[in-house]
């Protein structure tokens, strides 16, 4: 017997006589291979087959996996991000892009246009770069290091912010929600008045501060410097400052109805202490709602950033972001339209893509979302479990038919009525035209 | 598919023109929904289903609910179909309806007087939903829609298939209400939900199925969210008005106590297919299947107490006149696990809400290795006592001592040791486990947290202790979701025992499971008391379950104590009125003597005036 076995100071014989009693032990799935003619399945056990020895984040994992527009969002993010960071370099690495400054300007080709050529099945004249792909700005800037940065610029403060809501957000919320009483009362009060603060107005009030901050308080020029340097993130952490209210109002109920549940008391009556309750048992509980709020923040984030360096309130030269692009090039509109594309596009992929993957997320963490099976996929099921039956096969000859009738792009299923129904729909329709002939 | 021409032209269509006939020979409502094959009398048969199957599409696969039923019924008869969750019972009566969820198929037939009801257009299934068949459902805190009046939705029903004045309606609907015997109707029509009790609830909600006067009344679980006694007023409630409408009612539980008295014809079933189908008297005295004689000896009995060891007293003590239940003596010269002394509770005040005290003047004693059962209704405070014993809710009066140590002004810092001496399994297996943890991981946080075990001696002990509730020890890397009801209760029990406690509070951990799985549980929490020797208060509402696993019982209503005493004592010779009120409603899985407790019940009530 095992020394640390807890059953050591008792009795063996009780022991020997109420082990493992494999009739009793079966009232659900785990042994359900033999079944006594005496025992049912267990309540839950075709809700269960689809989630079969997965944890709840595989799940969750399965179901964003599923969602198409989250993948396909996550995919282009992923490329935007590694073309802007492989392009013009991160940290030490070196970017591949011939012009790394994008504030140097160069001799003016071409009038500007940008050289970049599509390909041929496009309409274009075979794909080619070009000296400067994007174009080039009124003073012969070179486009596409601008446009590449300013993405970069975006990414990190995309990230910065998130990062920032959730840290100040979920700690916020979660003492809140756990706490509540006083400590409820007054954090709250504190989101109260933080979310009245208009983000635009802050950001002027920052921006003159910045500019009149280093004579009043007699910075230096290397710290004024690096100030400057490291615009994007300090208005990321601001901004994040900012916008944590709609995060932590999230988290905090969430708590508040997982701090009910018994498997809370469960871990209080254990002994856990609060710290461990609230990061080992609610947190983990409290995800879904975190990381779905935490990626529509993010999105807003890009929006929010153009806006504000578009007023000027933002990122200032020296550095670069897309809404300063923009901003710059107003007076561009009418005679180099491309200095407005190229920003624009980028910023309405990157805030349409974070959108549909907290989209994704969002239908991931519902536990209500359940996948429903196609009409089609119904029908496969029905001739895989009754190979033999004729009216299956009539079903399945029209599906193929409809198929290749079908003009492309549309989906066949949404034609095929189900085998059952195509019968039974006919004749629930006659009765109905009896029933009216027969008042009329 | 249909005509979009046609589908409007059924919107507009006229009513059936039918002219409902009052019983004073006056002309009624004008019926705007089809009543099919006319009306129908006793006897009719109403229902005809051939081979009906249920099944769902699980990840490219179609998995059988339920399969190959058949049955016939007749108007006015009661056809009980009986399972545990999971069987397919609902499942195969909700085809009946059409609201199977989306990724389900019926399959098969079924005829109500002659129309197909198994894919048949929603059009025309609406027409029948509520006007010729109509549902009972389980759960009428969720049945009920919070935002309208209780009496607004019986209107409801009635002016969706009848042309009908409001005030029409109304008066139609307060009809009803008094068929129910709802008490006050005028005063109950403009409640809301949740101003009304739990049987009141279920009331409305029978209103609501009767007001079309269907022709088929599925009762999907009509009593397994109510407590004991509410539930012998339902049925009492069905069967009288089994006599007074014509409606057959297909009644779908997994209790055979509940059926005894109500059924004509049982069917029984099992992962989906029927093992059993007779007369209520063919199933209750000859059963033929395993599974029906499982279920039949799962109803916990009263009279099946085999306890050899009875407490130091042979007399029950009783509240009288506003005088709390004295202390019962307990063995002497041992030191109580549990002591309560003229204890109250209170759940605290929060915000504006005043404190709400739940418990008042108790008096409990508990010796090592004693059970002693908590009873009373849901309300009546028993969960707040077995709260307030681990220390999850404050005492404001009188002092309290669990495992040799006073908790009454403990605070939460000093408690650490004395928690190891206590352990709790909660009521609703659902959620007293953390869904995001592996169970071996739940039922080792205990172990961690007081012995600070890790890696592989945690992961022995948290099989060990998985093989004590007898569950495979590969288990321990599960999720709770992926466990049935019962089984996610064995991980609560290992949990509460992980450190062998001095004293294991019960609270209702059965009563959230199927009969037939509770009886198991139940079996297993008799072996591990056997075992571990250790003391524990039972909570629960269903005097049955706890006269076979305790010592003592203790009965409680509405914040009191109002008898304590040895369990034999208690169930043969009850002195207060509640406790016996309680003990009558108990149903037996056997109809003659179901009805002759059934009078006997109807006899107490009488006599005490008691109206619910």
């Amino acid at each position: 017997m095992n020394t640390d076995d807890p059953l050591e100071d008792f009795p063996d014989g009780i022991r020997a006589d109420s082990m493992i009693d494999a009739d009793n032990a079966n009232d659900g799935l785990v042994e359900s291979t033999d079944p006594d003619d005496a025992q049912g399945r267990g309540d839950n056990a075709i809700a269960v087959k689809e989630v079969e020895g997965l944890s709840q984040g595989q799940i969750v994992w399965r179901r964003f996996v599923r969602h198409k527009g989250a993948m396909i969002g996550m995919s282009v993010v992923l490329l935007i991000a590694i073309f802007a960071f492989s392009a013009m370099g991160f940290g030490p690495v070196e970017g591949w892009w011939q012009y790394q400054d994008p504030l140097r300007t160069h001799s003016m080709l071409n009038n500007g246009h940008p050289t970049l050529t599509m390909p041929v099945w496009l309409g274009g004249e075979g794909f080619a770069l070009g000296d400067h792909p994007f174009g080039q700005d009124n003073i012969g800037t070179d486009y596409f290091a601008a446009v590449m940065a300013g993405i970069k610029t975006s990414l990190v403060v995309m990230v910065v912010l998130g990062i920032t809501v959730l840290i100040v957000g979920v700690a916020i919320g979660a003492l809140a929600g756990y706490y509540r009483n006083k400590v409820d009362l007054w954090l709250m009060r504190l989101t109260d008045l933080i979310i009245v603060l208009p983000t635009i107005v802050i950001g002027a009030v920052l921006g003159r501060l910045l500019a009149v901050a280093p004579d009043k308080f007699g910075w230096t020029y290397e710290t004024t410097q690096a100030i400057y340097r490291n615009m994007p993130v300090l208005l990321a952490i601001v901004l994040g400052l900012i916008l944590w209210p709609s995060m932590a109002r999230l988290v905090r109920g969430d708590f508040m109805t997982l701090r009910t549940r018994e498997f809370v008391d469960s871990a209080r009556v254990a002994g856990a202490s609060d710290w461990r309750i609230i990061t080992k048992h609610i947190l983990p509980n409290a995800m879904g709602v975190i990381i779905v709020n935490l990626s529509l923040i993010m999105s807003q984030s890009v929006v929010l950033e153009t806006a504000l360096s578009f007023l000027g309130f933002g990122i200032t030269a020296p550095n670069i972001s897309l809404g300063r692009l923009i901003s710059d090039n107003q007076g561009a509109f009418q005679t180099r339209p491309w200095l407005f594309w190229w920003p624009g596009l980028f910023i309405i992929l990157i805030a349409l893509c974070v959108n549909f993957i907290g989209d994704g997320l969002r239908d991931a963490f519902d536990p209500r979302g359940k996948r429903l099976p196609s009409k089609k996929e119904m029908l496969k099921a029905s001739i895989k479990s009754s190979p033999t039956n004729t009216e299956l096969d009539e079903a399945v000859a029209e599906l193929i038919e409809d198929e290749t009738d079908a003009p492309a792009g549309t989906p066949a299923e949404t034609t095929v009525p189900g085998p059952q129904n195509a019968t039974t729909a006919n004749d629930a329709r006659d009765n109905t035209q009896e029933g009216v002939e027969d008042n009329g | 598919m249909a005509n979009p021409l046609q589908r409007i032209a059924g919107m507009f269509k006229e009513p059936t023109g039918e002219q409902i006939v009052n019983a004073d020979g006056t002309l009624g409502p004008v019926r705007l929904s089809r009543r099919l094959g006319g009306d129908i009398q006793r006897g009719d048969t109403v229902l005809e289903v051939r081979d009906l199957g249920v099944n769902f599409w699980v990840n490219g696969e179609w998995f059988a609910a339920a399969e190959h039923l058949d049955y016939e019924l007749k108007a006015g008869e009661v056809l009980a179909i009986v399972g545990e969750s999971g069987s397919g019972k609902t499942q195969s009566s909700m085809s009946l309806v059409g609201l199977l969820p989306p990724n389900g198929r019926a399959t098969g037939s079924a005829k109500l007087k002659g129309t197909e009801l198994i894919d048949l257009d929603p059009g025309q299934m609406r027409e029948i939903r509520g006007n010729e068949i109509a549902v009972i459902f389980q759960e009428p805190m969720t049945a009920l829609n919070p935002v309208y009046t209780v009496g607004f939705q019986v209107a409801e029903t009635l002016r969706a298939h009848f042309i009908m004045a409001p005030q029409e309606a109304k008066a139609r609907a307060l009809e009803l209400m008094r068929l129910v015997e709802i008490p006050d109707p005028e005063g109950s029509y403009d409640k809301y939900q949740h101003q009304l009790s739990g049987g009141q609830r279920q009331r409305i909600m029978i209103a609501q199925a009767l007001a079309c006067d269907p022709k088929l009344l599925i009762a999907d679980e009509p009593t397994t969210a109510l407590d004991v006694t509410v539930q012998a007023e339902i049925l009492k409630l069905m069967r009288d008005l089994r006599e007074r409408v014509d409606a057959a009612i297909i009644l779908i539980t997994h209790d055979m106590g509940v059926v005894a008295d109500m059924a004509d014809r049982i069917i029984v079933m099992k992962d989906g297919k029927v093992v059993e189908h007779g007369t209520a008297e063919q199933i209750f005295y000859a059963p033929q299947h395993p599974y029906t004689k499982a279920l039949l000896k799962a109803v916990p009995h009263l009279g099946t107490s085999n306890l050899a060891t009875p407490p130091a007293y042979t007399e029950s003590i009783v509240e009288q006149d506003g005088h709390p239940v004295a202390l019962a003596p307990g063995d002497p010269g041992v030191e109580p696990v549990l002591l309560m002394e003229d204890v109250a509770i209170e759940y605290p005040a929060m915000g504006r809400r005043p404190a709400f005290r739940a418990a008042h003047h108790i008096n409990l004693r508990i010796d090592p290795g004693r059970v002693v059962g908590l009873v009373g209704e849901s309300g009546s405070g028993k969960t707040t006592v077995g709260r307030a014993i681990v220390g999850l809710l404050p005492i404001v009066e009188g002092t309290l001592s669990v495992a040799g140590k006073d908790i009454t002004h403990a605070r939460n810092k000093d408690l650490k040791s004395w928690r190891r001496d206590v352990g709790i399994v909660f009521q609703d297996p659902g959620s007293s486990l953390n869904p995001r943890l592996p169970v071996g991981e739940s039922i080792g946080e205990p172990l961690f947290l007081h012995e600070g075990l890790r890696g592989k001696d945690l992961s022995d002990r948290v099989e060990d202790l998985l093989e004590t509730v007898e569950m495979p020890r590969s288990t321990r890397n599960r999720y709770p979701h992926e466990l049935s009801g019962g089984q996610r209760q064995r991980i609560g029990i290992a949990r509460a025992l992980a450190l062998r406690p001095k004293l294991l509070v019960a609270d209702e951990p059965t009563s959230a499971l199927d009969v037939s799985i509770q009886a198991r549980v139940l079996q297993l929490f008799l072996d591990l008391q056997a075992r571990y020797n250790f003391a524990c208060l039972f909570i629960s509402h269903d005097l049955a379950v706890v006269e076979s696993l305790s010592s003592q019982i203790a009965v409680m209503s509405q914040g009191r104590l109002v008898e304590v005493g040895p369990t034999p004592v208690i169930v043969s010779n009850p002195k207060h009125s509640y406790t016996q009120r309680l003990l009558a409603a108990v149903p037996v899985p056997d109809p003659k003597e179901q009805e002759i407790r059934r009078l006997r019940r109807d006899a107490i009530l009488a006599e005490q005036h008691v109206v619910s």
